[in-house]
Order: structure tokens, then sequence, then C-alpha cells
């Protein structure tokens, strides 16, 4: 007969065990992908790539086009979908209390948080391309806005219902109104995760393919015309990936690394960033 | 004797009911407080003394679903009507929390954050009243050269201070404290009990607590309150000693509670 102890202490070693397999099978996959990412696409990585067009099958090039494209679409994507999702957030969390329109509001945009991407695309494509009659730079910005909007709305809601309400009895008490108490006090709180959120938005229309095939479509090369059909990393990275040609296929892995990087540097300087300013948290 | 002299009512309670939803949580509640004395709220957890604290600053309106019905008059007018300005109220009536709440930035900021929301100071005139408010909090000396810092980086017994400083520093009328010293260790209490008594030269102080000697040390007048009732009120020499009331003189005597 074991005792209590003994038993406890072989319990808690099989679940650390079982823990740790999980976390090495997890970390495992993780692993191996990123390492072929490295293995595939340093080889790619060259001056040429920052400065050169995207090239015909057989003749050098690099992403340069691409790049821009993308750097500009992600960029006014996430200008345009933060603030929309920042205030629809903070309305669920701090006004939404009352009422049947918060409830419903947040409903639907769960599910446009789990809406497919290419639905986003088809939808953009419908009322925006097909209406005007081509591919468009602002019909990619619009369709990754439409992604941005509903992450950044649910972990701004998350991370507001994370400040204790006492801190927003604490500044109401002062006699603030709501309006201050959320701008200068709970906002002020819930910064850090705020901006994890937006940084989560760009992280995910960073590498996403779907909405802009039926979008920004793609573009051989430089255009800084937003109603043209724009370049960008994902589709070229789709479109040379699925080549027959060897020097497209080696962009493409080129592609898929400058990608990864990115988001990581992203991830990275923001966690310096919060560091850095965490005595005032 | 002080409590010999009858001061004017700062604050007066006509039966006063309240509602979490259907819960009827205080039963017509009647009480004077009487203005720059200290009114203890003493009883068991759950009979309403928080709550009833609560109704001076109509904190409840935050949630949905509280209600208060009666009237509660500040200098004669109802501060339970619709027509009152809830920010002037909540400005009038300071409050301090049982858990120290510091807002995420630096100690000067954390007092000039009320100040700044009804004065408009010159930037000396804001340092000023930071200094006065952090003086009567008896913090000024252990933080004068570390006001940049972050609110949240002092001790828990100056975090307390820091949320009276900031009470204080908008100047209000009366200052409610609900439970400010339950979370503190002794000798931060005993910081806070001296302060209490130095604050209610210019205030008029509501406190809850849970603690009876605590009230017995700090206040003019008590209340016992028990299932949303107000069993007694008086002079707290009266109370204390030789409470009319068999409930009261249970409770302070620790047969109860």
């Amino acid at each position: 007969m074991l005792s209590i102890y003994t038993r406890r202490r072989i319990i808690n070693f099989f679940n650390l065990t079982a823990s740790m397999l999980a976390m090495a099978f997890g970390l495992f996959w993780l692993a191996w992908i990123l390492f072929t990412l490295v293995q595939k696409g340093l080889g790619g990585i060259s001056i040429a790539l920052f400065t050169q067009m995207t090239p015909p099958p057989g003749s050098a090039g690099g992403l340069l086009n691409a790049i821009a494209g993308s750097a500009v679409m992600a960029t006014l994507a996430t200008l345009i979908g933060t603030p929309i999702g920042i205030m629809a957030g903070t309305y669920l969390a701090e006004f939404g209390q009352r009422g049947w329109l918060a409830p419903t509001t947040r409903f639907i945009n769960d599910i446009l948080l789990s809406a497919p991407s290419i639905v986003i695309g088809l939808f953009i494509y419908t009322v925006y391309v097909a209406k005007v009659g081509h591919f468009s730079g602002w019909a990619g910005i619009l369709a990754l806005s439409l992604i941005v909007i509903p992450v950044v709305v649910r972990t701004t809601e998350d991370m507001l219902r994370l400040v204790p309400d006492s801190l927003r009895e604490a500044a109401a008490a002062l006699g603030a109104p709501q309006w201050k108490v959320v701008t200068l006090v709970t906002w002020r709180a819930s910064k850090a995760g705020m901006v994890t959120g937006v940084l989560l938005a760009v992280a995910r229309i960073s590498g996403e393919t779907a909405p802009l095939l039926f979008t920004a479509l793609n573009n051989q090369f430089w255009s800084a015309d937003m109603n043209k059909p724009m370049a960008n990393l994902p589709v070229v990275i789709f479109q040379f990936a699925m080549s027959p040609y060897e020097d497209w296929q080696k962009l493409a892995w080129a592609g898929a690394l400058l990608i990864t990087i990115g988001v990581l540097g992203l991830n990275i300087a923001a966690r310096i960033m919060f560091r850095k300013n965490s005595s005032l948290n | 004797m002080p409590h010999s002299q009858a001061k004017p009512p700062k604050v007066t309670v006509r039966d006063l009911n309240f509602y979490y939803g259907k819960f009827h949580a205080l039963k017509n509640i009647n009480l004077e407080i009487p203005e720059k004395q200290v009114t203890a709220f003493i009883g068991p957890s759950g009979c309403g003394k928080s709550t009833l604290l609560r109704t001076f600053n109509r904190m409840y309106q935050l949630y949905p679903g509280q209600e208060a019905k009666g009237e509660i008059l500040m200098d004669g007018a109802n501060i339970l009507d619709k027509k009152q300005d809830l920010n002037i109220l909540r400005a009038k009536m300071g409050m301090v929390f049982q858990k120290p709440t510091p807002f995420p930035m630096s100690i000067f900021d954390n007092v000039a954050f009320g100040v700044k929301l009804y004065d408009s100071l010159s930037r000396r005139e804001l340092a000023e009243r930071v200094e006065w408010a952090l003086r009567k909090a008896a913090l000024w000396d252990e933080v004068k050269d570390k006001l940049g810092q972050g609110g949240t980086s002092l001790s828990g017994g100056q975090q307390q201070r820091l949320c009276i400083a900031r009470s204080i520093a908008v100047k209000p009328e009366v200052v409610l404290l609900d439970e400010p010293a339950s979370a503190l260790d002794p000798i931060s209490t005993a910081r806070i009990e001296e302060l209490i008594f130095e604050l209610k030269e210019d205030y008029t102080i509501a406190i809850v607590t849970h603690n009876m000697q605590q009230a017995a040390r700090v206040s003019d007048y008590t209340a016992y309150m028990y299932l949303g009732e107000l069993i007694e009120f008086g002079d707290t020499d009266t109370i204390f000693t030789t409470p009319k009331q068999k409930a009261t003189e249970d409770y302070i005597t620790g047969k109860f509670g």
C-alpha cells in the first residue's frame, strides 16, 4: 500500500512528463518548419533580392516589388483596421454592458474572426473588384483590413476585461467621466496587451494569400499606383512555389523566410519596447 | 469633550433603500453624518456598510441592475436626484478603496489625475498641489525624489497613502474610506489612522471597517449595521460603552460576528 505522499509524487511525475512530451512534440514541428525555411530560404537571400523586381523564369531577379507591395498593403490595412478594431473592442468591454447591441456585435465578430480568409477575398472581389472592373492595391488593403478588424476587436476586448473593475471605480470616484476613465486609465493599463493584439493581426495579414488572390492579384513590375494590381509576397510565393522553375522556387523560399523574419522581428521589437516601459505599469 | 458639541450634518440619509437586482440590501436607512467628524460603519460581512458608502458617491451606478431609492442630502440637495451631475458629485465625495489602486502612471500623475479633471492649473500650481496632497497623506518625504516612478512600484501601505493623496488632491468635501487599512500591515494601518485623525480637521470622513478597535480609535460617531439595517447610531463612546441595543452590545463584545 503506497502512502498518499508517494502516490502523489508518482502522479506528479507522470503528469509532468506527459506535459513535457506534449511540449516537445509541438516544438519539434515548429523547429522543423523553421529549420527547413532557413535551410531552403537562406540561399536565396542576396542584395538582388531587395533591389530587383520579380523576374521572368530563367533570368535573375529579386522580390523588391513584392516586398514593397506587401509592406504598403500590410501597413495601410493595419492603419485602417486598428482604430476601428480598438474602438469597437473598447465599446464591447467598457460601454456595452446594457442592451442587445454588444452581445450581437461580439457574436458577429467571432464569426468574422473565424471566417476563412478566402471568403473575405471573394467578398471584396464581389463588392469592389467586380464593380470597378480591375484588381487593385486598394482592394487588397480592404480585404486585409477586414481581417485585421476582428482580431483587434477580440484582443482589445479581452485585454480590457483583464483590467480590474477596482481601477475603473477608483478613476470614476475622482469624478472622471467615463471616456477619460477609458482613455487615461484602462487603455493605459492594458496597453501592452492591446499592442500585442495589433501585432498578432499584422502577423496574420503578412502571410495571407487567399484574400489577395482575388483583390490585389500580383504585378510583375514596380507599381506605386494603388489602383493597379499590386505585387505582394504571399501571392508571389504561391505562384513561384507552384512553378516548375527552380530559380522561382528559390525566390519563393527566400520570400517565405523574409515574412517569417519580419513578423518575428516585429514581435521582438514590441517586447523590448514594453520591457523598457514596464516600470510605469 | 468634543462629542458634546452638536455639529451640523454634512450628509443626511432619509429612508434609503438599496437593491442589487431583487435583493434588498439596505432597508430604510436614516442617518446624519456630521460635518468634519469621523463616522465609522461597523457590522459583520454582508451587512451593507460598503453598499451604503457606495451610495454616497453613486458608485453603484457603474453596474446595471443596482438601484437606490430614498434621499441622500448633501448640503440640502438630494444627490440621488437624476439631475445631480455624477462626476461633480464624485469630485466632492472622495473615495478610497479596500485594495490600493494606483493608476498605471507615475506617482506625480497619479495625484495630478483628478486635479487636472476640474482645475486648470499652471505647471507650478499643479506641482504645488501634488506636493500639498502628498504631504497631507504623509507620503511626501518618502516619494519626493521619485515622483516620476510608477505608482505600482511603491509598497502596499505607500500605495494606499498615494490613493488617499489622490483623493484629497481634488479637494473633496467628504472622504469615504472603504476598509482602507484591511489589506495593510499594522504599521501602515497606524499611519493611516493618524492620517484620518488629521484629515478630519478639513474633511467630513465616513469609514467602513471590520476592525472594531479601529472604529473605536478613529471615529467620533459609530453606526452598527446588521443585515441591511441600521441597528444603532450614536457617538462612538456611547456605542462602545453603553449601547442601547442588545444586538450592538453582542457584536461589540464579540459574542457575535
